[in-house]
């Protein structure tokens, strides 16, 4: 009986500190974000009212909350897909027995290297009125468009950098589930015929979709969640006219601009609400697939 | 029989073209910035040639005359901590979920698991709040302490330790060593590997990270690289100056880089988070 006690001793103490952070930097904070939903809370003075239901109340009414419902889900429905698929492909092609793969592979990690903030700065220069992707195509086709001050383009330049560097990240996941597939198959499909298109679409594409879920999981999550980039990109005010506005950079700007705490964390609830559903129905439906197909 | 072969190997060859291509985009947006950085402020208004007319380091003579110097020095301070920190408290928070067999244990594993979805930008505002109460706004410490674990890595080392052949411990206690004795001298060490690739990718997570140090540290002498780079733009952008910013960025991503070249097989080959999912 005594080791047994010895063993809980030893089992708690070894836990203790990852279990204390987590205590008061993440269980803390999410009690508290339970509560002050339903308060309006003054960051300065700290004065808090119980006002029920009013911040989603509020924030249903607030067309700034609308646009960046609208642009978070835009931003989720481009990047996600594209994402995927991209990595997916290109891990398809690195694993196919190619000459230099590791060089490939040790090149187009590189964006996955870059913080959030330098390759913003990088794909802000790019993207400039004065920048060389504009002046490009002004020479082929004759037109200046102005991405970073246009409503209608600014945020697609943040859904291009977000691929640029996340596309590395999960080729490198997508290129260790690969090789997990046996070989046996593919003679398999060779012996049937299939030509490398149908293979991948028989064998590869079907075998990779317990790490398709886990990309694309990560994706939503992370996709929901886009601030660095439409902060920087917009100096924090998420426009021209509220077009780089995301749900998480209105959080911010409620709780840091409006020092409203209170509808900051509503939005954070709703935000948190929304990727859990959306990540439920989106993995219901990539496993019932799998089960048809 | 020869179409086949043809075929294949047209295909091979446009594999390559693709391949060739995607890096070629990859490298070209971070080349255009390097060329970008050794050209004059003129010259970039002028918009004009790919190489510079006349290679000039006053953009990178602006940064180190800024407090960039500075700002690489708290980033340096504030990722090497935490990757200490991360290191030692993953590995034993892993090591007990793997290998101490104590009450409770099934339920906290499922509690860290359902922890982990939740996004961190629910709890931030609520977070931003402790760190006030704590008198830690404005303190590289509100950076640390809040980044101290991270319960990926619990996971991942669990894992580690599961597969750990259990006889070299069980010498290790034979030989009279306590548990914390084993831990430090046995378990530790054989563990480098995967501690390896725990703690590339937690440096380089603090080190890129953007949203924690805008939320928490505001004078200028204690910003993190990205806060300061995002603060070093909006001071040249108006005047065009992009030589400087690219330096900037330019400077900010050479240590990963070099962490990267050094490091490399801890980046890519174990780099598979999805290991505990599959």
């Amino acid at each position: 009986m005594g080791s047994k006690r010895l063993q809980n001793i030893q089992g708690y103490s070894f836990l203790l500190p990852a279990m204390l952070v987590i205590l008061v930097f993440t269980l803390i904070p999410i009690a508290y974000a339970f509560f002050m939903m339903f308060f309006k809370v003054d960051l300065l003075s700290g004065a808090r009212t119980f006002i029920g239901l009013n911040n989603f109340a509020k924030l249903l009414d607030d067309p700034k909350f609308w646009a960046s419902c609208r642009n978070t889900f835009r931003y989720v429905l481009f990047v996600v897909p594209i994402q995927t698929i991209v990595a997916m492909v290109l891990a398809a092609l690195l694993n196919s027995k190619v000459k230099f793969n590791r060089a490939f592979l040790t090149i187009m990690f590189i964006p996955t290297l870059t913080s959030s903030s330098a390759m913003t700065l990088i794909f802000m220069w790019l993207f400039n009125n004065n920048g060389v992707m504009v002046n490009l195509i002004d020479q082929v086709f004759g037109v200046r468009i102005a991405f970073l001050n246009n409503p209608d383009l600014a945020l697609s330049v943040i859904m291009m950098m977000n691929i640029f560097s996340t596309v590395p990240h999960f080729m490198t996941v997508f290129l260790s589930g690969l090789q997990d597939i046996p070989e046996s198959l593919y003679e398999a499909a060779s012996l049937d015929g299939a030509n490398a298109f149908r293979k991948f679409m028989n064998v590869t594409v079907p075998q990779l979709m317990p790490i398709t879920f886990y990309v694309v999981t990560m994706g939503l999550v992370g996709c929901f969640q886009i601030f660095d980039q439409a902060f920087i990109i917009s100096d924090g005010t998420g426009g021209p006219q509220n077009s780089t506005l995301t749900f998480s950079l209105y959080i911010y700007q409620l709780a840091f601009n409006s020092n409203d705490m209170g509808r900051a964390t509503a939005l954070a609830f709703i935000l948190g609400a929304i990727i859990f559903i959306v990540t439920y129905i989106v993995n219901k439906w990539l496993k019932a697939d799998e089960v048809n197909g | 029989m020869i179409i086949m072969k043809t075929n294949y190997k047209s295909l091979k060859i446009f594999v390559y073209i693709f391949l060739v291509g995607y890096c070629l985009l990859t490298l070209a947006p971070f080349l255009w910035s390097i060329l970008t950085s050794f050209k004059t402020t003129a010259e970039i208004s002028a918009g004009g040639s790919f190489f510079p007319k006349e290679w000039s380091l006053k953009g990178y003579q602006t940064i180190f005359d800024s407090q960039f110097p500075l700002w690489i020095k708290n980033s340096l301070f504030v990722a090497l901590v935490t990757t200490i920190f991360n290191v030692l408290f993953n590995t034993m928070a892993g090591y007990s979920l793997a290998r101490i067999d104590f009450k409770g244990r099934k339920v906290i594993f499922s509690f860290l698991l359902m922890l982990i979805m939740i996004p961190s930008q629910v709890t931030m505002i609520p977070l931003y709040i402790v760190i006030s109460k704590l008198g830690l706004v404005d303190s590289q410490w509100s950076l640390i302490f809040t980044t101290m674990i991270n319960i990926a890595y619990i996971f991942m080392m669990r894992q580690f330790f599961i597969n750990f052949p259990r006889d070299v411990e069980e010498a290790a206690t034979m030989d009279g060593l306590s548990r914390f004795g084993t831990f430090f001298r046995v378990v530790l060490p054989n563990a480098k590997a995967a501690i390896a690739t725990q703690s590339v990718f937690m440096f380089m997570g603090v080190w890129n990270e953007f949203m924690k140090p805008l939320l928490f540290i505001s004078s200028p002498d204690k910003y993190m690289l990205t806060q300061g780079l995002n603060a070093v733009s909006k001071q040249f952008r108006n005047a065009t100056q992009w030589d400087v910013i690219m330096a900037g960025a330019i400077i900010s991503i050479i240590p990963i880089l070099i962490i990267y070249i050094l490091l490399n097989k801890y980046f890519i080959t174990e780099n598979n988070q999805s290991a505990g999912v599959k």
